[in-house]
């Protein structure tokens, strides 16, 4: 019970990363059309950017000035290389995008090297806030999804409640309106660009010193991330938070199952022809486990293709 | 710059392309401050066009527009639209998404001279049904009500110079009349108004003048009585 109860935990907390990632291209994705595949690179630049400060500046300003750092890199990105493509359409924008990440991944691995570096969570955070059955539940996770929280109640808030988040949704439907309507269209969608990097990059920061910083965890994300905006439906902020917790939970459930097909099989007297069979059918849960984020995305697309909770005008 | 006169807005030898479908060929006529113009003529005129080029939506190739004095062609939609000229477009365009007070808040803003004569209570005296729908998706809107939100969206932007294209198409004949009397309102308050307008009978009851187009041009200029006085100008460029 305890077993199940702690892959709940660390399913929601995986799955608040998730939103905290996918939130930004959720902005970025959804509501500006941008197809972003470099996303993910801006929550690796943010885990190295705070590494990078953490020793000159402590913890707390890190994590706070790498995002900063990464929105420069976002806003740079989106006004000299994505705006002059975005016309051409979404295969340009995800061709020259995946060459970014690329870019991206590669100038990490020249100045910090191949390998993890060594970004841990700070000695006042490293504590445990509970113990249940005698194992330690480390307090940095809930502090990874209390930001991540925040963060949906301040993006939810800025959308729906500010002019500039009524300005930003009704722009992806109709941008030459707006734009007749006297807001300069393309600064809003650098400044959403932006903010989009920023969140990724907070992600990193945060989540970097608990995981592993190292050049290979924007590719880790990165297609994890475009599954949560399409399962959680395009531009939806909400769609985004439930998409990513479904996601975190059903991956962190099926890590730790022991399932087979052949088990189900036995309760109907066809155990020994299942094991005789092999295959999937004997094929435990946990190895699964990486598959099912895909499975559920190909379940939404044929069911829902809007997504769960997508916004059609 | 041209010395302020009476002339608020002065459109000047415009010309507009669709790709390579040339589409306005020099379009020339002015407002005078608190002046209501209709732009006449039949579908593919050019009527829009020159609407939507004054605006920026499309970009002129050759000419001027000068909006008290200052030249806006070239510019972009939103650096026109806050310098005082307010467009409410043919097909409508509010925020199907958006609720009507959000619809009314995009269109928010001081005028060029920093000043907000207009608020939202205005229009609600205006269209009392849009503030019983305040609340509701726009996208849920009637046909009429969706042409209130838009007027009341650009009005709020307090502009010195209102575009309308053809605010009455496909509204009942109440509507019609509101819709009219509304245009008559705000230009008393001081609002310059380039209308374009199918129904005759409207545009030339709320007009001071009005231009006929034919082929990208104004082929007639006048008052509204000096067209009735040209039964000829009317068949040949306005007749069905």
């Amino acid at each position: 019970m305890d077993q199940i109860l702690f892959a709940l935990l660390n399913g929601t907390i995986y799955g608040l990363l998730l939103f905290m990632v996918s939130a930004g291209l959720t902005l970025i994705f959804g509501m500006m059309g941008v197809l972003n595949f470099a996303h993910a690179s801006f929550y690796m630049l943010g885990a190295y950017f705070a590494y990078t400060l953490q020793p000159l500046t402590g913890f707390w300003l890190a994590i706070i000035l790498a995002p900063i750092l990464v929105m420069g890199v976002g806003i740079l990105v989106e006004r000299f290389i994505l705006r002059h493509v975005h016309e051409h359409g979404h295969a340009h924008e995800l061709l020259v995008t995946f060459g970014l990440s690329v870019v991206i991944a590669e100038m990490i691995k020249m100045v910090y090297g191949k390998f993890a570096v060594d970004y841990r969570v700070p000695a006042e955070l490293n504590f445990a806030a509970f113990s249940l059955s005698g194992i330690d539940y480390p307090f940095y996770r809930l502090f990874m999804g209390g930001i991540a929280v925040v963060m949906f109640i301040a993006i939810y808030l800025l959308l729906t409640k500010t002019r500039v988040g009524i300005v930003v949704r009704s722009a992806i439907y109709r941008p030459q309106m707006v734009e007749a309507l006297g807001h300069n269209v393309p600064m809003v969608f650098m400044g959403v660009f932006g903010i989009g990097a920023a969140l990724a990059g907070l992600a990193g920061a945060v989540a970097g010193a608990f995981y592993t910083t190292n050049p290979n965890m924007a590719l880790e994300l990165g297609v994890m991330v475009f599954v949560v905006v399409v399962v959680g439906g395009l531009g939806s902020m909400g769609g985004a938070m439930a998409a990513s917790l479904l996601i975190g939970i059903t991956n962190s459930l099926a890590v730790g199952s022991d399932f087979r097909i052949a088990d189900l099989l036995t309760w109907i007297g066809m155990g020994g022809w299942a094991e005789e069979i092999g295959g999937l059918l004997t094929m435990r849960m946990s190895s699964l486990a990486a598959t099912l984020p895909f499975f559920i995305m190909l379940l939404v697309l044929v069911l829902r293709p809007s997504g769960l909770m997508g916004e059609k005008e | 710059m041209e010395s302020v006169s009476d002339t608020i807005l002065s459109v000047e030898g415009l010309h507009a392309h669709y790709g390579k479908s040339h589409i306005l060929h020099g379009v020339t006529f002015d407002v005078a401050r608190g002046e209501v113009v209709s732009l006449l003529g039949r579908n593919g005129s050019g009527r829009s066009t020159t609407m939507k080029s004054i605006m920026g939506l499309v970009p002129p190739s050759e000419g001027h527009v000068r909006l008290d004095g200052v030249d806006l062609a070239g510019q972009r939609s939103f650096a026109i639209c806050r310098r005082g000229i307010g467009y409410v477009p043919e097909e409508r365009e509010i925020f199907l998404n958006l609720t009507v007070d959000e619809n009314l808040e995009m269109g928010r803003q001081n005028g060029p001279d920093g000043a907000a004569k207009w608020d939202v209570d205005q229009m609600f005296t205006y269209f009392p049904r849009l503030k019983e729908r305040r609340n509701t998706r726009a996208g849920s809107l009637s046909g009429g009500e969706q042409q209130m939100l838009t007027m009341c969206r650009s009005l709020l932007g307090n502009p010195l110079v209102m575009l309308i294209d053809e605010p009455t198409e496909g509204l009942a004949p109440k509507i019609v009349t509101v819709v009219g009397e509304v245009i008559q309102d705000i230009n008393k308050h001081g609002v310059s108004v380039v209308l374009v307008e199918q129904k005759l009978t409207i545009a030339m009851q709320v007009s001071h003048r009005v231009c006929v187009m034919g082929h990208g041009q104004i082929v007639f200029e006048g008052t509204p009585d000096e067209l009735n006085a040209k039964p000829e100008i009317t068949d040949e460029w306005l007749a069905v």
